[in-house]
């Protein structure tokens, strides 16, 4: 009871991590000789925004695959979600539409199908599956693309199949691989919404890999820079407003009017 | 088993070819590995994987060699075991590093065609082994078909057990892995079954052809598929009808077999990619 009445206290975010999140302690990297990530530290709250922004070759990208399980690491992952500690959270992907090959004679139903059911998909999918399909892509307002092909499908409705077959894992934890590439401003707006919906309503935490750093800062609550470790993190405002790190990421070039979340304040 | 297949081809079959033994005996085995190339291809196309299986086809010259110096008779188990050990390698390399694997494919058929060559060719010896290039299904035996038959069904029963897990990984190695699929495990035992595959089918069609085989059907059926069934449908159904208009027409031309059914995929590609070219034109037109 008494860790319940220090949790509502938003301050304490000691306590609140121990309550509900992710930890990622001391992750290192060495990938042929080469250190690529160096005692990383992140905690993810439940219902948090994070994104990791760095320049090119910081690691970004190694670190979702060290998350993911894909490169060896040295350090620590735990989830703590509702009391109960594991080694490793539920993980949504949601990976980025340029590593798509866009010739592939897939349709949305078979990616669909194929990630949530061990009916082979190339056997045909019965019309119940199909149905499943596209109640899964409904969520999100993709049901009307369940036939299509996915190099049909544009950057931003890619992402959405993408992140309705990530949610069936019913995650804990949602990456998203530079959800700006290859994405128009709309549809990128339109992600953005549907992400902070989710981590509203399912309380889940989101990190986030980006270049993006004007078009995200309106929908992220916390902020990492990344440069093989981490260099600054807080609130977007705070960190982007150190003259030192717009310097070091080029963004002392752009006007102030690009960045509406970081003088304006935090939207809801 | 077999007597009572020679019973039906002479009672549905009434052609001249169909009369000979050898000739039933190569019809079956096309219509057991067929579908077995084209299915297997399908991943293989989408993996961009046709170098490597090119390699793995070579590397058969080098099993062969070793085993002859071990005094093998047999050649297909040390064939197997060189194509099974390279599998692996090769999908070790690629968890090491990320970039492309084309240069190391190339050392690797180097040394594998170098090295069978230069074992076989001992004392002017290889023109007895130039059969391994070009290989001969006519010559194939009931106990091959019934080994051949044994490994079709392996890979059927692996395609309904890890045929979407292969299309996940194809899709997006990262998406798989959050998807809990043990990715390694995974690519290493689909390369493995290729490998076998490849090494029982060199004996029937050669070291030369044998990549065709598995490429083309997949690649004809690229050309037009819209989604993972008709993909898969469409390479069975190319190689199926190339395998037997092939083999029917290499008895009728006096032509190796293998070649010859290469070229009917050949046609088949070219057709697919003229027909899908069209329909995208009028498509356009109708659009525009």
């Amino acid at each position: 009871m008494l860790s319940q009445n220090k949790h509502d206290d938003p301050d304490d975010a000691a306590l609140r991590c121990r309550h509900c999140c992710i930890r990622i302690d001391g992750l290192t990297v060495r990938l042929a000789g080469t250190l690529i990530l160096d005692s990383v530290d992140l905690h993810v709250h439940c219902g948090e925004v994070l994104a990791i922004v760095g320049p090119n070759g910081a690691g970004k990208t190694t670190l979702l695959r060290a998350i993911l399980g894909e490169v060896p690491y040295r350090g620590s992952m735990s989830s703590l979600i509702g009391g109960i500690e594991r080694r490793r959270p539920r993980i949504g992907y949601v990976p980025q539409k340029l590593q798509f090959d866009l010739d592939s004679p897939l349709s949305v139903a078979d990616l669909v199908v194929a990630a949530v059911s061990h009916r082979p998909v190339w056997l045909g999918i019965s019309r119940r599956r199909r149905e499943q399909a596209r109640k899964i892509l409904g969520v999100f307002a993709a049901d009307n693309l369940t036939e299509r092909r996915i190099g049909e499908l544009s950057g931003g409705e890619l992402q959405r199949v993408l992140l309705a077959i990530a949610m069936t894992a019913k995650p804990e934890l949602l990456l998203l691989d530079e959800p700006a590439s290859g994405v128009d401003v709309q549809g990128l707006a339109l992600f953005y919404q549907l992400v902070c919906d989710l981590k509203r309503r399912h309380d889940i935490s989101v990190i986030l890999v980006t270049h993006d750093i004007p078009g995200i800062a309106a929908y992220v609550d916390r902020l990492v820079l990344l440069n093989r470790r981490i260099l600054a993190e807080g609130d977007p405002g705070e960190v982007l407003s150190d003259a030192q790190w717009r310097h070091a990421f080029g963004m002392d070039l752009w006007p102030a009017a690009a960045l509406p979340g970081l003088t304006a304040g935090r939207p809801a | 088993m077999i007597d009572t297949w020679y019973k039906l081809v002479d009672a549905l079959l009434p052609f001249d070819w169909a009369h000979y033994v050898f000739m039933k005996n190569a019809l079956l085995a096309v219509f057991v590995v067929t579908p077995v190339y084209a299915v297997l291809g399908t991943m293989v196309v989408s993996n961009r994987m046709a170098f490597f299986t090119d390699v793995l086809g070579h590397s058969a010259l080098a099993g062969i060699a070793i085993g002859v110096i071990c005094g093998i008779h047999d050649p297909t188990w040390p064939m197997i075991g060189m194509a099974v050990i390279l599998a692996v390698l090769v999908n070790v390399f690629k968890g090491w590093t990320r970039a492309s694997m084309d240069t190391t494919l190339g050392v690797f058929l180097a040394f594998m065609v170098a090295l069978g060559v230069t074992l076989l060719s001992r004392q002017g010896g290889f023109v007895k082994y130039t059969r391994y290039l070009i290989g001969d299904v006519l010559a194939v035996t009931p106990s091959e078909i019934a080994w051949l038959a044994f490994i079709s069904l392996a890979v059927l029963a692996y395609w309904c057990l890890a045929g979407n897990a292969l299309i996940l990984t194809s899709v997006n190695r990262s998406l798989a892995r959050s998807r809990r699929i043990r990715v390694f495990l995974l690519e290493t035992s689909f390369t493995v079954l290729l490998a076998v595959v490849v090494m029982l089918s060199i004996r029937l069609v050669g070291v030369l052809i044998i990549n065709s085989l598995l490429v083309l059907p997949a690649a004809a059926s690229r050309n037009f598929a819209r989604d993972t069934r008709a993909y898969t449908s469409w390479a069975v159904i190319f190689s199926m009808v190339s395998g037997v208009a092939g083999l029917v027409m290499s008895y009728y031309w006096g032509t190796a077999s293998g070649a010859t059914i290469v070229l009917f995929l050949v046609g088949c590609y070219v057709a697919s990619a003229a027909a899908a070219h069209i329909v995208k034109d009028q498509r356009q037109g109708r659009a525009g």
